[in-house]
């Protein structure tokens, strides 16, 4: 479903080139559940946006459904499937939760409907959808919301950038359960072992490259030496 | 009534839902007039204008009084008095549509005055519209005076979206005991309009609240001026809030004042004035939305 391709991504930082991303490759198949961890700073949101098209990678190519989407606009990956969930959601004065449910599903959901996207994070639906998606909710509910919109939105790919962080036991439950339906492609970048035990695959990023990547068995040590116990990742 | 007429008064009206009550004045003259035994509405003998006189315990009415300004070179005034009874729950829906195009220009000034007794509650809504081109001069410049009892409620809304091209509008009002006074107002201005949006509350009774949301958007090169002032003399709550979007080459002035006049009056202003965050118009390129349709529903929403 998708392929990276020698992604370089450098920025310019007191007049000196840094490597955010350098030279990273992979691909995910139709289906999987494919989890990025890795240290702060080692680049996964930068990946995750990328392949969004929220940035523009120094090198490299990305195919989706195997056609070059390297250069291609945001609103037409979306088009084609991709799904973005962002590590800090983005609040609207005015626009409601119902609002952005329609955007997102592309029609004028029924009451019922849309509730049953805000019902599937474990959100009691009915108390949400005509708020306003602003700073009276809070960073668990905010973060409910934006997984809401990816249901809601169907997707084929669904990026989901540290999806866990904010909400509580029950959701993040809830969120496993998902992840681990298998219906669609999911790429989420977490820290949490219990999504990382049922990843497919584990990428595992350092500095910017792939330093390891596989199942949670072929890399459990590895793991759980480097990322999961220093970080405090049991759910 | 021509078709265009029509449409402008669906518009500021909503009368295609044919109300119970209502007063239209079309080019500076009455032309249709509907009352009941708890609404009448009478016309002013010395001057352009109208008294609507509500019966103490009217529920559950609509009183739409639209203005449309179809002519060139029309300067329409009006005084509009509300005398509102206590313990009413009504609807008022006001408004105007002006249109022209051309060299030329039309004006309305609508002065509505409320005085609404006690234990009311009001909503009041009005609308401007114009509609024209870019060479015309279309002028509003609606003044509202509100007195309100005490225990009564007035929630307003106030839109002027786009069309209009110099508008200075005015709102004064004077609370009473527990008295509520809800103003939301939504403002877009483009090309060279100017606007001009002025507000006086004066929270008197103990207990008297006002909530003021300004939202504002000024695109092209027009500009917008917000001036409130709340004065607290009892105690009392007071919240002005206003919000604006600047693109191209708009531009919003804020100025916002709050005066305690006793120990016990809470009084809070914010005001936020920016562009439209890059954030959120990739926050719905992300759900499909192309950048142009991502800042239209943004600002519709924004002005809601």
């Amino acid at each position: 479903m998708l392929e990276l391709q020698n992604i370089c991504y450098e920025i310019v930082e007191n007049n000196k080139k840094k490597k955010i991303l350098d030279n990273v490759s992979l691909s995910i198949a139709d289906g999987e559940l494919v989890v990025i961890t890795g240290p702060n700073g080692s680049g996964k949101s930068t990946l995750s946006k990328i392949i969004m098209g929220l940035i523009k990678p120094t090198s490299g190519k990305i195919l989706y459904k195997g056609k070059d989407i390297t250069n291609i606009s945001i609103c037409e990956r979306a088009k084609m499937g991709i799904s973005f969930a962002f590590q800090q959601p983005v609040q609207f004065k005015g626009l409601t939760v119902k609002d952005l449910i329609d955007i997102a599903s592309c029609k004028k959901n029924t009451v019922i409907e849309a509730c049953e996207f805000l019902s599937k994070v474990g959100l009691c639906a009915r108390e949400y959808i005509d708020r306003p998606l602003d700073s009276k909710l809070s960073g668990g509910e905010l973060k409910r919301i934006e997984l809401a919109l990816v249901l809601a939105k169907n997707g084929e790919l669904n990026i989901c950038d540290e999806p866990e962080a904010g909400i509580d036991l029950w959701s993040f439950d809830a969120l496993v359960r998902l992840f681990g339906e298998r219906t669609k492609t999911y790429l989420v970048i977490s820290h949490q072992k219990r999504l990382i035990e049922i990843a497919d695959k584990i990428i595992l990023l350092k500095n910017g490259v792939i330093d390891a990547q596989g199942d949670f068995k072929n890399l459990q040590d590895k793991l759980t030496n480097q990322v999961c116990d220093r970080l405090g990742g049991e759910a | 009534m021509n078709e265009a007429e029509k449409k402008l008064l669906e518009e500021v009206s909503a009368l295609h839902e044919i109300p119970q009550i209502y007063n239209i004045r079309l080019n500076g003259k009455l032309v249709a007039r509907a009352v009941d035994s708890d609404v009448n509405i009478e016309s002013k003998a010395d001057k352009d204008g109208i008294n609507i006189y509500v019966k103490q315990g009217t529920k559950n009415k609509s009183v739409h009084i639209p203005v449309i300004v179809s002519q060139k070179d029309i300067k329409d005034k009006v005084f509009n008095d509300f005398y509102i009874e206590d313990n009413c729950d009504i609807l008022i829906v006001a408004g105007c549509g002006i249109s022209c195009n051309g060299n030329s220009s039309a004006g309305h000034n609508g002065i509505h005055s409320f005085y609404i007794g006690k234990n009311c509650n009001v909503r009041y809504v009005e609308k401007h519209i114009g509609d024209g081109d870019n060479l015309a001069k279309r002028e509003l410049d609606p003044v509202t005076n509100i007195v309100l009892g005490e225990n009564s409620t007035l929630k307003m809304e106030t839109s002027q979206l786009r069309g209009v091209t110099r508008s200075i509008r005015t709102t004064k009002a004077t609370l009473d005991k527990n008295a509520k006074l809800f103003i939301k107002e939504s403002m877009l201005t483009d090309d060279k309009d100017f606007v001009r949006s002025v507000f006086d509350v004066e929270l008197n009774g103990m207990d008297s609240k006002v909530d003021i949301v300004s939202r504002s958007v000024a695109q092209g090169s027009s500009r917008q001026e917000f001036v409130s002032t709340v004065s607290g003399k009892n105690k009392c709550f007071g919240h002005v809030e206003c919000d604006g979007i600047v693109s191209d080459g708009g531009m919003i002035l804020s100025t916002p004042t709050i005066v305690a006049e006793d120990k016990d009056a809470m009084l809070v202003h914010e005001a936020a004035i920016g562009k439209i965050s890059d954030s959120q118009i990739e926050k719905l390129m992300t759900l499909g939305l192309s950048k142009e349709d991502a800042e239209r529903e943004i600002i519709n929403g924004f002005l809601r």
